[in-house]
C-alpha cells in the first residue's frame, strides 16, 4: 500500500522539553548556589591534602592575616544573640536596625568602640582594604576572648550546641599570632578546632 | 535558521498570491540548550567545590596553674622532635636535644625530605620497641619566625603519613639557636 509510506526523516529534533529541563536545572543551580561574599581581611590559606569538610552550622571563623584577627559567627539569631551580650558586657546599647544589620555582617574586625561605624557602613565600605584595624587580643585589652565566649554562649542558647571554631590563617602569617589566637582558645578550653586550608593533589 | 518575518512583503490588498510566506513558527534551540546546559555544568560544579576544606586539630588540656609543670616522659627511641625555622627550614632529631639518637638533620617539606624520614620511622619504632602499639610520637616546635603554612604543611604530613601521636609544643632557646646556626 501506498499509504504506509508516511516515514519522512526528521530534520530538527524538538528541542523545547530538553530546553525547559536545562532551564529549570539552570534555575535551581543559580538559586541554591551561595553568592561568595566579599571578605573584609582576604586571606591566603595554605593547602593540605586532609579533605575534611569545614561545618556549616554553629561555626565561629577566626580569620588571621597581617597580624590583625576578624571574627565571623554563622546564623542570624547568633549574630543578634553575641552582639547583644556583648553590648551588655562593654555598655553599648544597639538599636533594632543596627542588630538587623550586624546580623548579616560575615566577619568584622574592629573594637567595641568602633563597631557601630563599622555596622552603619555600606557593605562595599565596610570591605575596604585596611579600614578594619582587627579585634583587640592584648591581654589587657582581650576583646576576641569576650567575642568567642559569648558567641559560645549565643550558640547554646539558640541552638543548643557547642560552637566549634575554625582557624582561617594566611599562609604568610607568622606563627607566633596563631599561637596567640589558639592560646586565647585553649584558655576557654576549646581543645579541638579546624584549620581552614585550600585542596592540594593527591601526589603532592 | 531561527528566522523572524518582518514586513508582510508590501501588504498589498487585492492580491492573494503575495500571501505566500508561512509564519516559520520553529525556533532553533541548539544553541540556547547548548548555553543552558554549560551554565548548568557550572553552577553545578561551583557549589559542591566552594566549600573550604579544614583539618582538625586537636590541642591537649591547658593546664591553668604553670608552676604545676608535669611533663610526660616519653620513651627516647619514640620520639622524633621536629623543629620547624624561618625560610622553611626544617630540622629533626630523635630523642632528647642533649642526648639526640639521630640527627639533628636538615631536610625539606615535601614527599623527598621529610616524609622518607617519617615513613621510614614510622616502620622502624615500632620494631625497635616490639609492641605494634607503642608507635612514633612526633613533636612539633613551630620556631616565631616559622609560617602558618610550615604548620600546617607539617600537620598534612602527619596526615599522610597517618602518625598516631603529635602535638605541638613551645620551642626552646637551645633549638632555636641550632636552627639559627648556619650548616
Amino acid at each position: 500500500m501506498a499509504k504506509v509510506k508516511t516515514q519522512k526523516k526528521a530534520a530538527a529534533i524538538d528541542m523545547t522539553a530538553m530546553c525547559d529541563v536545562a532551564f529549570l536545572l539552570l534555575t535551581f543551580f543559580i538559586l541554591t548556589a551561595t553568592a561568595k561574599q566579599p571578605e573584609p581581611l582576604p586571606v591566603d590559606t595554605p593547602s593540605s591534602t586532609v579533605q575534611t569538610k569545614l561545618p556549616e552550622s554553629d561555626l565561629a571563623t577566626l580569620t588571621v592575616g597581617k597580624g590583625k584577627v576578624f571574627f565571623g559567627v554563622t546564623g542570624k539569631e547568633v549574630r543578634v544573640r553575641t552582639l547583644e551580650l556583648m553590648g551588655v558586657k562593654y555598655g553599648v546599647a544597639f538599636s533594632p536596625e543596627e542588630r538587623q544589620k550586624f546580623s548579616l555582617i560575615d566577619g568584622f574586625g574592629v573594637p567595641m568602640a568602633n563597631l557601630k561605624q563599622v555596622i552603619a557602613m555600606t557593605s562595599t565600605e565596610r570591605n575596604q582594604k585596611d579600614l578594619q584595624p582587627g579585634i583587640p587580643k592584648d591581654s589587657l585589652d582581650n576583646q576576641l576572648k569576650e567575642w568567642i565566649y559569648n558567641a559560645r554562649i549565643a550558640t547554646k542558647e539558640i541552638a543548643g550546641k557547642e560552637l566549634k571554631v575554625a582557624i582561617k590563617g594566611d599562609a604568610k602569617q607568622e606563627y607566633p599570632e596563631i599561637k596567640k589566637v589558639m592560646d586565647i582558645l585553649q584558655d576557654q578550653q576549646i581543645n579541638q578546632f579546624n584549620l581552614v586550608t585550600g585542596l592540594r593533589g593527591k601526589d603532592f | 535558521m531561527a528566522e523572524l518575518n518582518t514586513g508582510d512583503g508590501g501588504g498589498k490588498k487585492g492580491d492573494g498570491k503575495v500571501r505566500s510566506k508561512k509564519g516559520n513558527s520553529k525556533v532553533d534551540l541548539t544553541a540556547m540548550v547548548d548555553l543552558a546546559f554549560l551554565l548548568i555544568t557550572f553552577f553545578m560544579l561551583t557549589t559542591s567545590l566552594s566549600k573550604p576544606q579544614s583539618m582538625d586539630l586537636g590541642m591537649p588540656d591547658k593546664d591553668p596553674d604553670p608552676t604545676k609543670n608535669t611533663t610526660i616522659d616519653v620513651a627516647d627511641n619514640r620520639s622524633m622532635t621536629i623543629l620547624l625555622g624561618d625560610n622553611d627550614q626544617v630540622k629533626w632529631y630523635m630523642g632528647q636535644f642533649a642526648t639526640p639518637l639521630e640527627g639533628p638533620e636538615q631536610v625539606v617539606y615535601g614527599k623527598e625530605g621529610i616524609r622518607k624520614e617519617l615513613l621510614s620511622k614510622m616502620t622502624s619504632v615500632p620494631q625497635v620497641t616490639g609492641d605494634p602499639k607503642k608507635g612514633l610520637i612526633v613533636i612539633i616546635k613551630p620556631s616565631k619566625k616559622s609560617t602558618y603554612k610550615n604548620l600546617v604543611d607539617i600537620l598534612d604530613e602527619m596526615a599522610i603519613c597517618k602518625v598516631p601521636t603529635y602535638a605541638i609544643v613551645d620551642i626552646t632557646k637551645e633549638e632555636v639557636d641550632l636552627l639559627e646556626k648556619p650548616e
